[in-house]
């Protein structure tokens, strides 16, 4: 039976919906139709797609101006009579026809700090209860289909945001580290709120609605996050329950000064702190709404959080003496590649 | 008909002209809240400065909207005293209803709520945001959603508060009346108790569950409700609205209250 | 039309964004090697993320008497014998390590109850043995292995401020052409889908990772992406294939509906209490234990569901045979026209287990048959059969090092694309381990060789100008073949000649089909212009396709017996005169494919030793056991 479909062609220069005609058979899913267009009628229709199997997430598209995912939406949901309107990806630049560019994510993703492994621990000796692990693995069953990145109205409507927003993809992200039962970091919280953009999310649930994994993106990471925030932030009873029992595993600020030493010295460079830009807009000028900001006058261009002086052993900074045990520097390890 | 790009540049997005192209009825949901959410504040508005019909004397029922009641007009019902003056803008409870609405205006599903049919930023999935600029929560004054953990601490007090009014109506046996204030009570407890804040204070903010086991039972009971927040929403909005309309109606003398013993 | 090529120097191009191709550029950036990784689609969607089952490694957490001397045993087993010993050997030894250095990048996986990571049962394997997170371990890996490429940029980032300036990933890329330099590798020739620009990597290392060759047949749980490019690139630039009349059609693919047909449902359903049945309702596998097997297995449907629960006091159900077995008996029985109405036999796990036990155990299974075929596999049985799924053959390789054998230097190999480790047949969770254990050491051994160098070799003006000919000719022609029709028609000649059961007859058929395709590809034609555009992709692999189906053919067709992923219905029985012989693939100057028989390997004393000799009797011929 033939099905009426209108499909999104074209580049950055511009573009419109195409009127197609295709044959759709028992049991099919929009991007088997896409195949056939391939086949017979538009050759060189450009489509992202690899496992057909909803696992890898590379066939997100909009169908009828819904993010998802063309191999995990069945024809069988749509009427018979029901024009099908497929088009690229909202939120991102496009290439061609349903192709677009995602190099937002991939650079978002480079900006989130890496697990930082706990020193001391050597492989083959973690251990970790399945209690402890379940809510990180919610959020590693994450295909990367960058849907819920494209349905954010934060970046989806407001192009100016992407700068200062990760998007719910790196929110899970962040707070599948700060759950990790091992994770050696203890600045998840500051991160996900100085440099992700955190309280751009006014969690309108989105991302949980088209999550084709079905995380519960809002419920078990983003508001999670916020509430991490609001305890080293604004909560008083937090605050008097660590003074009472000098202790607060969240922070795990209690651990011990011999290990937090040996964390410096050690080379664990993937777990160190990224530089963060100053507080200050795009125009380079402060926030003007000073009430909002936890401390009046002019914000620290070092983050809001940090006092000086520094206690010395979580200063990163290498003193530029020459170590005897190495060699003078490294050359960069191009080979001879440049020459 | 070929339109052109809307941002100059190489990195255009696709030029689709459509503002959205979503065919099934999305604006039907915010639709509702938006009808829902504003006649209960229409009613609740209209009740609060009522003062009147607030109190059954002969069942001590109170209804919640005057509960703790606290200015003079309020004879037996006064259970705290009388502090606050008579003046008819001072609702009776003016002392819990500011906490009460502050915890529903910051609830994380009432945020999504409101956020949609309001605000309409968005106001569906996939459908344009109805303003220019955003910032979201990032700054005064949406940035004190955040306190949404004191507006808890209060609402939990002002729920034991509740159940103190359902335990004292029982004391003079029992009606229909103490029947609905003891559902509200508890519909009003899992709503509390289903608080995102609650759920992180309960277990969230732990680490290693693994090491506090009695948490992370009372963070699994509540992650449980947690799941439910909204329908809970919902149904704490009907049944204060229906507690307070049957304590009214039974005080006004417009039904006689259905007695069961006593 | 501008044929513009970009230029990058690297120390090492890894071609392969998978598990091995990740592995082995974490490992040749950790050596200080200037690393490119080319990726045909984007970073992170490789086809490791549809492993589901897990990864086997010998760490005995759930059974401590597993160690690698047992899975080596089990690899070999399930290889017939013609595994690269070696490989297997190291394989099995630094499994564990290669695992739990996952750990230190992030992985999660599930756990044993005192904390360690936990391993389940699969086909094949003696004891517990596969990490594994819940049925999607092939997403975890690729994901983690993602992440610490992340974190090595992050690293150079801090260090030079650019997070490319040791390691970077060149995303829908494809690569056409591998450069030489006499007999060393140069660089490599592509282009980047999006654009369609050319790109030259001059490199004097190459690791290829590309994965293997399923896209050549009609029923694959493959994607578009297993097009056999590696192994093409490999011959042409002067290295061998092995074995690649091997192909593991995986027992249990998806039949129904039909636009997911061979999507893989996975052996673990079968692990946790999953059975075979015919239309008839008969739970057949009972009839098909072949005599080397029926020591370990269940006679008894009783003894059969023991095992679930007390597997040290009962012998293991027939469905959890190797896979090759299984495939086989499905095919039978569907022949024999006892099959389900879509042509594939009845997998049951919902009479077996209680449907949130189901659901706990498989949970992506389970959404998969919901949302793909609105199929609840807790209230009705699923309809399978076998898919074309993994090669065992592959570009033969030094076991040590990776490095391809041939006249080429500077070649390496690593996972589903170089040949030798499985033998004749790959056990389930194998390819995992194998992707971390040989990716890692073709990295290593890649820069390693880059030191040796004393001059950076360089490609010729004179390959670079005729890859970009080849590459734009379908363009250029204008008229001829469709891409998309060339395609359907090598999957059917694949399919249905040289599928999961060979004949003479039409193994030759095919070989001569072969022949008329390749005259036909080299005339196709696209239209359209070079900016992301499908058709002109597809042309360019199906050279790919084609040469390595050729090499496929020609060795099922030498190989007179059956053993693992080659059936011949004409020789149905093992031979052990075969076991010692490895078909070795090569290209001559012409493009034609040659075949030639060499020995396999002997094994050394102290790992034959591992095995009892009755055992070895079953596949060794009495010279060889003579000679031990």
């Amino acid at each position: 039976m033939k099905r009426h479909f209108r499909v999104w062609r074209g580049d950055s220069s511009g573009g419109d919906l195409e009127d197609f005609d295709v044959e759709v058979n028992d049991g099919e899913v929009v991007l088997d139709i896409i195949h056939r267009l391939q086949a017979t009628e538009a050759p060189d229709l450009a489509c992202r797609w690899n496992c057909k199997a909803g696992k890898c997430g590379s066939c997100s598209m909009e169908i009828n101006g819904m993010p998802r995912l063309g191999c995990m939406t069945r024809m069988s949901t749509f009427t018979a009579a029901e024009t099908i309107t497929i088009t690229p990806l909202r939120t991102f630049p496009v290439i061609r026809d349903l192709v677009t560019d995602v190099s937002f994510n991939y650079e978002k993703a480079r900006e989130t700090p890496a697990f930082a492994p706990p020193a001391g621990v050597a492989p083959g000796q973690y251990r970790m209860q399945q209690i402890d692990v379940e809510r990180s693995q919610e959020f590693r069953k994450c295909i990367e289909c960058y849907l819920c990145q494209n349905t954010c109205h934060v970046v989806r409507d407001h192009e100016e945001n992407k700068e200062a927003f990760s998007g719910p993809r790196f929110f899970i992200r962040a707070a599948e580290l700060d759950m990790h039962p091992l994770d050696d970091r203890t600045d998840r919280k500051q991160h996900a709120q100085q440099s992700q953009g955190l309280g751009f999310c006014n969690i309108t649930k989105c991302c949980t609605e088209v999550c084709p994994e079905h995380i519960k993106i809002t419920d078990n990471a983003i508001i999670p996050m916020k509430e991490r925030v609001v305890d080293r932030r604004y909560d008083p009873l937090v605050r008097l329950g660590r003074k009472i029992f000098r202790r607060d595993q969240l922070e795990s600020e209690g651990a011990l000064p011999s290990q937090r030493t040996a964390r410096v010295t050690a080379e664990t460079p993937s777990g160190r702190r990224l530089p963060e830009a100053p507080a200050v807009g795009p125009d380079g000028r402060l926030d003007i709404s000073e009430l909002a900001a936890p401390s009046q006058g002019g914000l620290s261009p070092f983050g809001e959080d940090l006092t000086f002086p520094l206690p010395p052993e979580q200063v990163t900074y290498h003193h530029p003496e020459p170590d005897p045990t190495l060699p003078q520097s490294e050359p960069p390890a191009t080979g001879g590649s440049n020459s | 008909m070929t339109t052109t790009a809307t941002r100059p540049g190489g990195r255009a997005r696709a030029a689709i002209s459509a503002r959205t192209l979503r065919t099934d009825r999305w604006w039907l949901a915010p639709l509702i809240t938006f009808l829902g959410l504003s006649a209960w504040v229409a009613y609740a508005t209209v009740r609060v400065f009522l003062h009147k019909w607030f109190y059954v004397d002969e069942y001590h029922y109170l209804t919640p909207f005057y509960s703790p009641c606290l200015t003079d007009r309020c004879g037996d019902a006064a259970e705290f005293g009388t502090p606050l003056p008579n003046f008819w803008l001072i609702p009776e409870a003016a002392l819990t209803l500011p906490f009460l609405l502050l915890f529903r205006l910051t609830c994380y599903y009432y945020r999504k709520a409101y956020y949609r049919a309001f605000w309409l930023s968005p106001p569906a999935c996939a459908v344009p945001d109805g303003h220019r600029t955003y910032s979201g929560e990032t700054r005064f004054p949406l940035v004190f959603q955040n306190a949404h953990r004191y507006a808890f601490y209060a609402a939990f007090l002002i729920s034991i508060i509740n159940t103190w009014d359902a335990v004292r109506a029982q004391t003079t046996g029992l009606g229909l009346g103490n029947v609905v204030l003891w559902v509200n009570v508890i519909m009003l407890w899992a709503y509390t108790l289903s608080c995102h804040s609650c759920r992180h204070i309960a277990g969230g903010r732990l680490k290693h569950f693994s090491k506090h086991p009695v948490r992370y039972r009372f963070w699994t009971f509540v992650s449980k409700l947690n799941t439910r927040h909204m329908q809970l929403a919902w149904i704490t909005l009907g049944t204060l609205a229906l507690t307070d309309f049957y304590i009214m109606a039974v005080s006004a003398g417009w039904f006689s209250d259905l007695r069961i013993i006593g | 039309m501008t044929t513009t090529t970009e230029r990058q120097l690297y120390d090492v191009v890894v071609i392969g964004a998978g598990g091995a191709g990740l592995r082995a550029a974490i490992e040749a950036r950790l050596a200080g090697k200037r690393t490119a990784i080319i990726s045909k689609s984007l970073f992170g969607k490789a086809h490791t993320v549809m492993a589901e089952g897990g990864a086997a490694a010998a760490m005995g957490n759930v059974n401590s008497r597993d160690n690698w001397m047992v899975h080596f045993r089990d690899t070999m087993r399930g290889g017939k014998f013609l595994n690269n010993f070696r490989m297997a050997e190291l394989h099995a030894k630094e499994a564990p390590e290669r695992i739990w250095e996952l750990e230190t990048y992030g992985a999660l996986f599930d756990r044993t109850k005192d904390g360690k990571i936990s391993q389940r049962n699969f086909g094949g394997h003696e004891y517990p043995r596969l990490a594994h997170v819940g049925d999607r371990t092939g997403l975890e890996l690729i994901r983690t292995l993602q992440q610490k490429i992340v974190s090595l940029q992050q690293e150079d980032f801090a260090e030079t401020g650019s997070y490319d300036s040791r390691i970077r990933v060149f995303q829908e890329t494809t690569i056409t052409e591998l450069l030489l330099d006499g007999d060393r590798i140069a660089g490599a020739f592509g282009y980047y889908r999006d654009s369609g620009d050319f790109v030259v990597f001059e490199a004097p290392a190459v690791v290829l990772a590309t994965g293997g060759v399923g896209r050549s047949y009609k029923v694959t749980s493959n994607s578009w992406e297993y097009t056999g490019d590696g192994h093409a690139l490999a011959l042409r630039s002067g290295a061998t294939l092995i074995n690649m009349e091997f192909l593991q059609f995986h027992p249990t693919g998806m039949v129904w509906p039909p636009s997911v047909k061979g999507i893989l449902v996975t052996e673990s359903v079968r692990g946790d209490g999953g059975v075979l049945r015919n239309s008839e309702g008969k739970r057949f596998m009972f009839d098909y234990v072949p005599d080397v097997f029926r020591k370990q297995y269940a006679e008894t449907e009783e003894e059969a569901d023991r095992w679930y629960t007390d597997p040290d006091n009962n012998r293991r159900p027939p469905e959890l045979l190797p896979r090759d077995e299984v495939a086989r008996a499905i095919n039978s029985e569907v022949k024999a026209g006892r099959g389900s109405p879509a042509g594939g036999v009845f997998l049951d796990v919902s009479t077996r287990l209680p449907a949130e036990q189901i659901i706990k155990r498989l949970p992506s299974m389970h959404h998969q048959f919901k949302e793909l075929a609105d199929v609840d596999i807790t209230k009705e049985p699923m309809e399978v059969g076998p898919t074309c799924h993994y090669v065992m053959g592959g570009v033969e390789v030094d076991p040590d090092s990776g490095a391809a054998f041939g006249s080429v230097q500077g070649l390496f190999a690593a996972g589903e694309v170089s040949g030798g480790m499985h033998g004749s047949n790959r056990l389930g969770g194998n390819s995992l381990s194998d992707l971390l254990v040989f990716g890692k050491r073709a990295g290593e051994h890649a820069a390693a060789y880059v030191e040796t160098l004393a001059k950076r070799p360089t490609p010729s003006r004179v390959d670079l100008a005729a890859a970009t000919e080849v590459a734009l000719a379908p363009l250029v022609r204008g008229e001829g073949e469709n891409p998309y029709r060339l395609q359907q028609d090598l999957q059917a000649v694949m399919g249905d000649l040289v599928g999961i059961i060979r004949r003479e007859g039409e193994l030759s058929d095919a070989l001569k089909r072969l022949h008329e395709l390749r005259v036909r590809v080299a005339n196709v034609a696209v239209g359209g212009d070079r900016r992301y555009n499908p058709g002109w992709h597809l042309a360019l692999d199906l050279r790919n396709m084609l040469i390595v189906s050729e090499c496929t053919a020609k060795a099922a067709l030498e190989r007179e017996e059956s053993r693992g992923g080659h059936t011949r219905e004409d020789f149905p029985k093992m031979s052990a005169e075969w076991r010692r012989i490895n078909l070795v693939c090569s290209l001559d100057e012409a493009g034609e494919v040659h075949l030639e028989r060499k020995p396999v390997p002997t094994l050394r004393p102290e790992l034959l030793d591992l095995f009892e000799r009755s055992e070895l009797a079953k596949y060794m011929t009495d010279e060889e056991l003579g000679a031990e």
